[in-house]
Formats: structure tokens, C-alpha cells, sequence
């Protein structure tokens, strides 16, 4: 006899599905949406701060007066003019500004977000077990991406400067010594998410040196670039090596990322096979969102609107560390951005964020815990805190929560964590109930110790 | 091409039904998939349904546009643990299920154990206690006498919750540490359960009006051989024989036992008792559900069909059963007042 397993498919899935279960943590973030929760979880950009009104009547023009045009199937390296402006504004981080190295229109491949930009350059790069190079720790939706094809992740360690040069060059050198070599090394540059932290000037020329000596394909992801609050944008590693980096772009965090608009910006024979994957997946990008996005860079003052949103985001951020450095009990520390969305937290020796979360989802506050974040399965220690969503009130009161829990969790593993399992014998023979043995029969019909249970008494 | 069966289609004397569904709970998103199976069930068999989430919108809506009866699709605390149940009895709202007491009783783990045990039916051997005892008479010695007393493996689980969430089997001694510190992040007491091998069931227990009757027992056997939260709610993590592969004795063993459960708590309407039959035949109580899931992975709605019987008809029947047994007035009463 047979039962059934409710899914007639499990023998005709690909070896890459392994893994996709359901899972107690995406349950735990089911509550996230209620208001009671302050979520310092997810990392949504404060849309309302648009002016949303000419953004609408921008939108319903687009389609009353060029609906022809914008509800029509596009390119499949997607609309000329957006890529035109897309050159516009990498043009402020560098790229294409000198050297003789015009940022071209034709090197642009529009994409549905610069998440499919990722998925699209790991599709064409990346053999199932290739090896992938990726800060520890790095964006968790890349680590999906390299995930889905089968890649290897090797990890390189930050620091508050971003990614350290010397551990890099340990990668790669092992890497050689290994007969292996990696098929890019995937950053994010700016304000990184989730670490907060920024890759220094001068460690940019060292990371750009090494990929010269070792041959290294840089993937450069700068979704946060435009958004820091203490200076100008840094120069892109793109703007300094042209063939050595392909870059991502995306107009989520300084526009909207419900439009899903974002780009692949890549030396010419790169972007051909880009443009032919892109075109396989999805034939073409959206064309209204395409022309919503340039009319927006045509007729609103975004730049103006990139600064109000920083000025938004600044005062959050200091909400955030603020009541970090008033609340929070020794031993946690955290990282201290200046720009973007993220601060990366670390927790006193021997807590878990992970088995923290249900605590901190029951005091009605969330965060990410930081295993995610790591391909290895390490990172229990840390847990991502974003700001950009949440008023400062909230923030202020999120962190106290948090402070909280942590509180609670210390006090847990102070009662359990200095227990050394080979002191627990159980009054009998520590090998036999190390063996997973029943000791004796049960007679279950008899509560063994229930009279000392305060619930076992409960009417 | 052939169409699917339409809906039986609202008449002016259709059942007005709300269910609830969401809850601040970790089991919100169970309860929300939970809420999407029984109103669409219901909806095929003529009603007319309303889903609500529990916010302080909840009542207001309730005395705006009151219905025949409520189906409580909501998992965990407040759903299963009475409280919601008491505002509802406070409002006379007529809902399908066990009452606040009975389901406050079935909500504690132990409590129920307790209860049951004293009935005469088999449990495995349990403590439970709270972080606090642990921490007052020192965790090390308080978990050695636990272990002398059930041996190994322990199952942990915190003392009120479904979904097997942080519910763990703990096999040596070195697990252990860990395996309380995730069982205490979900709830302020943590049963302690000596471990028994078996095979695991699911009786669903149904009262509708000739008085509860149990339901072919769902035999449980996932890939991983423990029933967690992803055996649970992923398709092909988990077989399922309806009815289990037991014999008739063994068979007959656990419809009586989810009986006596039903009634030894005062449960009506519907219940799901969790047992485990050892090789020998014995049968024992695990834990019993006052809000058994209704996902398209669970166990009830496999039961009733199972039984050649149309899920959304039962339901209908259970609200058509306590519909109209409260004045509504009062509702408006309490809304206003």
C-alpha cells in the first residue's frame, strides 16, 4: 500500500530545487506586514517621500497618450532612451566620465530589477561548480542567485572599510594553489548590504590591482551609491576598469522598486550574451515602467529627490544608532553606515540570532537573522537591522524591544549555556542515554515528575 | 472543455458565515493558507464568507454586518488558547468548535497530558516546567534528574504553540543545552517528553449532530523521520496513508482514544488528536487541536475525505449547528455599549 506525499512531481524536479522547503523563518516573517510589529527586517525604500501625485498623473499620461508605445512588447536590451539616462546617472559615480571611456547606451542591458541583471551574468558565467567570490557577509538574494546555478560560494572577510584586499589575495592565492580559479568575485561596494560598510578609495585601487594580477572578473553591484549622507558618491570600481568589472545598476532604492527597474552595465562581447539570456527569460523588460522610469529622470528633479531621500534616511539612521548606543546591553556591537539602508549587529559570545527570532517576533519586533546572509551556514552571531522604512518613533521603540530580547537571551543562555553536557548523567549510565535508548519501559500511564509541573497542575 | 463545478451560488437564505483567519501568531501564515481552504470549501457549498484577520477591526465589522456563525481558522495564541473564544461568548457570537474553557485546557500541553492521563489514557511520561525553575535550583542538575528519570531521546516542545514549531528530538545529552534554548525562544515553559517510537497518527474528531464521531486516522511518515514545520507544509516531505496502515484492533485503539480526549476535555465540534502507536499496539496521547490545520498538507481535511465525505458540506453543517443560537442583538449591544 501506498499513501501519498501530495506533490506528484518529487521525482521530476532538478537537483537545484533541493533545499527549497518550506521554512520556519519565512512562517516567523508572516507577522512583519501587522502594524504591531515594528519590522526592522525588510529593506523597503520610503516611497511615499515621492511626490506621488505627478509620479500618477506622470504614469496615466504614459498610457493615455503613448499607450501604443508603452503597453507594446519593447527591446530586449531595452528601451534606447532609458539606457541614454541610465549613462546620466552612473555619470555621477565616474563612469564614463574620462579616460575616453564614454558610457555608451549600447553597452546598457536594461533588466527586471538588477536581480535579473545578477541571475542573468551568473547564467552566463557560471557552470554548476564554478566558483563564485563574495564578502562574508554578502546580499542574500545573490547568494539565492548563485545558489539556483549551482555555484560555489568562497567567502572574503570585510572589516569597517569593506572588503580587506589581503584576505582576497589569500582567496585567490588558494584558489591558484588549488589548480581552481573563480569566476568572478561578486561586491557590493556602497553602504553594503547587510554589513552597512563602505569599500575605502584606497582599497579600491588594491581590489582593482589584484584583479589585474589574478586575471579576476569583478561584479560590481551598486544598488546604494547615491545615497550617502556625509559625502559624494566614491568613485565606481566600473569607472576605473573597464573591462575588468561589470556593473549593476538599479533604480529600487533611488526611485522605486516596484517599477522593478534596474540594469547591466558590460563590455560589449558580455553584453551580446546578456542581451540573448535576457531575451530567453523574459523577451523583453516591461515597457511602461521603462518609460515611467525615463520620463521620471526626464521631467522630475530626481537628483533633488535623491536628497531628500538621504536626508530621510540619515535621520533614521541616527534614530538607529542612537538608541543602539543607549539601549543596547555589553557585548553587542554594530556597524556604523554612512548611507544606505543597513546596520550589521553582532551578539554577545554564544547567542543565535536565528533561535533568538521567535523572542524578538513574540516582543513584536523584526530583524534578519545574519545566517542568511553567508553561503557557509555561519554568521549565527549577527542579525541585519534597516532603517530605511520605519519612522524614527518606531525605530526608537523597535530597538528597545530588541534590547529586550537580548536581555531575555542572555539570561536563557546563562542558565543553559554553561551546562557541560558530560556532567549530565542522568543519575544512570551517560553511554546508554548517549545512545539514543529508551532506558527502561515506559509507563506512561504514570506523569513520571509531573507533580512538580506547575502546567501538568493547570485545571 | 469541461469547467470546473460552480459555485452552488448565494440564495437570499444563504449561510452567512465569517471566518477568521491571520492572527498575530507564528502560525499566521498556516492560518492564512488554513483560511483560504475552508472559505473556499464553504463558498462551494453555497455560503456566503466573509475572512477577517483579529484587529481592532474585528468587532466593529462583526456588529456591522453580523453573521449566522464563525469558523476560527486562526492557529496558536488567541485563536486556540480561549481568549478569543471568551470575547466571542462575551459578544454571542455562535463560532464552531470547543468553547474558551475547554480550549484554554487543550491549549497547555501538559494541562491536557494531566487531564487525559487521569481519564486512564496513556501518555508518554512528561515534565514541564518554566525558564525561572531552571534557573532557581540550576539547569544542570535540574535536567540530570530529568534525564535519570526519562532517559533518552527526549522530544521538547514549548508547552503551548502548533505547527511543531520549536519542537525538537533530542537523542544525547550533548543536544540538549542547545535544544532548551530553542524550545524556551517560543514559549515561557517547555514540555519534556520521554520519546516513544511508533507509528505517528492524526484522528480528527467531528461532532456534528448524531455526536462526535472519528474520522480515518491519518498515518504520518516523513522523508526525514521527524515531522517538523518543513515535513509539515512542503508537498513530498511527508507520506500520508488514510486510513494508517494499522490493524483493526490498533485502529479501533485510536478512535477511542481521540474520543475520550474530545470528550474527557469538553472539546465539541471538531478536534485532531496527535498519538503514536508503539509496535506492540499501544496506544499514546501526544497533544490535541482545538483549530486543527486545514492547509492543503493537513490532516483533517484528508481524514474527511478519506471518510468519502465533502469538506466544505461538513463545515456548512458544523456552522448551520450552532447558527442562530445567540440572539444577535446582544452583539450590538456590546458594540454600542
Amino acid at each position: 500500500m501506498s499513501g501519498t506525499r501530495l506533490d506528484p512531481y518529487s521525482d521530476r524536479y532538478a537537483a537545484r530545487t533541493h533545499g527549497m522547503t518550506a521554512s520556519e523563518i519565512r512562517a516567523l516573517f508572516a507577522v512583519v506586514s501587522r502594524p504591531e510589529v515594528v519590522s526592522l527586517a525588510g529593506g523597503m525604500p520610503a516611497v511615499t517621500a515621492l511626490p506621488l501625485d505627478a509620479v500618477g498623473s506622470m504614469i496615466g499620461d504614459l498610457v493615455s497618450g503613448h499607450g501604443a508605445a508603452t503597453l507594446q512588447y519593447g527591446s530586449g536590451q531595452g528601451d534606447p532612451r532609458l539606457r541614454e539616462r541610465i549613462c546620466d546617472v552612473m555619470a555621477l559615480e565616474g563612469i564614463g566620465a574620462g579616460d575616453g571611456d564614454a558610457a555608451s547606451p549600447d553597452n546598457v542591458v536594461v533588466t527586471v530589477g538588477s536581480q535579473q541583471g545578477l541571475d542573468l551574468v551568473t547564467r552566463v558565467f557560471c557552470d554548476p561548480g564554478d566558483i563564485v567570490l563574495a564578502e562574508a557577509p554578502s546580499y542574500v538574494g545573490a547568494l539565492g542567485v548563485f545558489q539556483a546555478s549551482q555555484a560555489e560560494v568562497r567567502h572574503v572577510a570585510m572589516d569597517g572599510d569593506g572588503l580587506i584586499p589581503a584576505a582576497l589575495r589569500e582567496a585567490l592565492l588558494t584558489l591558484r594553489a588549488q589548480g581552481l580559479r573563480a569566476k568572478f568575485l561578486y561586491t557590493v561596494p556602497n553602504f553594503h548590504n547587510p554589513a552597512g560598510v563602505t569599500l575605502s578609495v584606497e582599497r579600491r585601487e588594491q581590489v582593482l590591482a589584484l584583479a589585474d594580477e589574478f586575471d579576476l572578473l569583478v561584479i560590481e553591484d551598486n544598488p546604494y551609491g547615491l545615497l550617502g549622507f556625509d559625502r559624494d558618491p566614491l568613485p565606481a570600481l566600473r569607472s576605473r576598469a573597464a573591462e575588468r568589472v561589470i556593473y549593476l545598476g538599479s533604480f529600487s532604492k533611488t526611485f522605486s522598486p516596484g517599477l522593478r527597474v534596474g540594469w547591466v552595465y558590460a563590455p560589449v562581447a558580455v553584453r551580446e550574451k546578456l542581451v540573448l539570456a535576457s531575451e530567453a527569460q523574459i523577451l523583453c523588460p516591461p515597457s511602461l515602467t521603462q518609460y515611467a522610469v525615463a520620463r521620471y529622470l526626464d521631467t522630475q528633479p530626481w537628483e533633488q529627490q535623491i536628497k531628500v531621500f538621504c536626508e530621510l534616511y540619515r535621520e533614521r539612521r541616527d534614530a538607529t544608532l542612537d538608541s543602539l548606543a543607549a539601549l543596547m546591553p555589553d557585548g553587542v556591537s554594530w556597524t556604523r553606515p554612512d548611507g544606505g539602508f543597513y546596520v550589521w549587529l553582532k551578539l554577545p559570545e554564544g547567542l543565535d540570532a536565528k533561535v533568538m527570532q521567535p523572542r524578538a517576533i513574540a516582543a513584536r519586533v523584526a530583524y534578519v537573522p545574519g545566517v542568511g546572509f553567508y553561503a557557509d551556514g555561519s554568521g549565527q552571531r549577527f542579525l541585519r537591522l534597516s532603517y530605511c522604512y520605519p519612522e524614527p518613533d518606531r525605530i526608537r521603540e523597535g530597538v528597545r524591544r530588541l534590547a529586550g530580547v537580548i536581555e531575555s537571551e542572555l539570561e536563557l543562555r546563562a542558565t543553559f549555556g554553561s551546562i557541560d553536557p558530560s556532567s549530565l548523567h542522568g543519575g544512570g549510565d551517560a553511554t546508554m542515554r548517549g545512545g539514543g535508548e529508551t532506558p527502561e519501559t515506559p509507563t506512561a500511564n504514570r506523569p513520571a515528575i509531573s507533580g512538580s509541573s506547575p502546567g501538568a497542575d493547570a485545571p | 472543455m469541461s469547467h470546473p463545478a460552480e459555485p452552488a451560488g448565494k440564495t437570499s437564505d444563504a449561510l452567512r458565515v465569517v471566518v477568521l483567519a491571520g492572527g498575530l501568531t507564528f502560525e499566521r501564515d498556516v492560518s492564512l493558507r488554513s483560511g483560504r481552504r475552508v472559505s473556499a470549501a464553504l463558498r462551494q457549498a453555497g455560503a456566503d464568507v466573509d475572512v477577517l484577520d483579529t484587529d481592532a477591526d474585528l468587532l466593529p465589522a462583526l456588529a456591522a454586518h453580523p453573521c449566522d456563525a464563525m469558523f476560527i481558522a486562526l492557529h496558536g495564541a488567541s485563536g486556540e488558547d480561549g481568549s478569543l473564544r471568551s470575547v466571542l461568548e462575551l459578544a454571542g457570537i455562535p463560532y464552531v468548535g470547543s468553547d474558551s474553557v475547554a480550549s484554554r485546557l487543550a491549549w497547555d500541553k501538559p494541562g491536557a497530558k494531566a487531564r487525559v492521563s487521569k481519564a486512564g489514557i496513556a501518555t508518554p511520561e512528561w515534565v514541564a516546567l518554566p525558564h525561572s525553575t531552571y534557573r532557581e535550583l540550576g539547569a544542570g542538575a535540574v535536567l540530570d534528574l530529568i534525564l535519570s528519570r526519562l532517559g533518552l531521546p527526549l522530544m521538547l516542545k514549548p508547552a503551548q504553540g502548533g505547527s511543531a514549531l520549536g519542537a525538537v528530538k533530542v537523542s544525547t545529552v550533548e543536544e540538549l543545552p542547545e535544544a532548551m534554548i530553542g524550545a524556551f525562544a517560543y514559549a515561557d515553559t517547555v514540555l519534556i517528553e520521554r520519546f516513544i517510537s511508533g507509528t505517528e497518527v492524526a484522528v480528527s474528531v467531528i461532532d456534528r449532530t448524531e455526536g462526535p464521531s472519528a474520522l480515518p486516522p491519518v498515518e504520518i511518515v516523513p522523508q526525514s523521520g521527524v515531522f517538523d514545520y518543513a515535513a509539515r507544509y512542503t508537498p513530498g516531505m511527508t507520506e500520508y496513508f488514510t486510513p494508517a496502515r494499522l490493524d483493526s484492533a490498533a485502529s479501533a485503539r485510536v478512535a477511542e482514544l481521540a474520543l475520550t480526549v474530545h470528550s474527557t476535555l469538553g472539546l465539541t465540534g471538531l478536534s485532531r488528536t496527535d498519538a503514536i502507536v508503539t509496535a506492540d499496539g499501544e496506544v499514546y496521547f501526544l497533544e490535541v487541536n482545538v483549530s486543527p490545520g486545514m492547509t492543503e498538507t493537513s490532516m483533517l481535511p484528508m481524514s474527511v475525505a478519506a471518510a468519502g465525505l465533502d469538506l466544505g458540506a461538513v463545515l456548512a453543517d458544523l456552522l448551520r449547528a450552532v447558527a442562530h443560537t445567540v440572539d444577535r442583538s446582544d452583539v450590538r449591544t456590546l458594540s454600542r455599549g
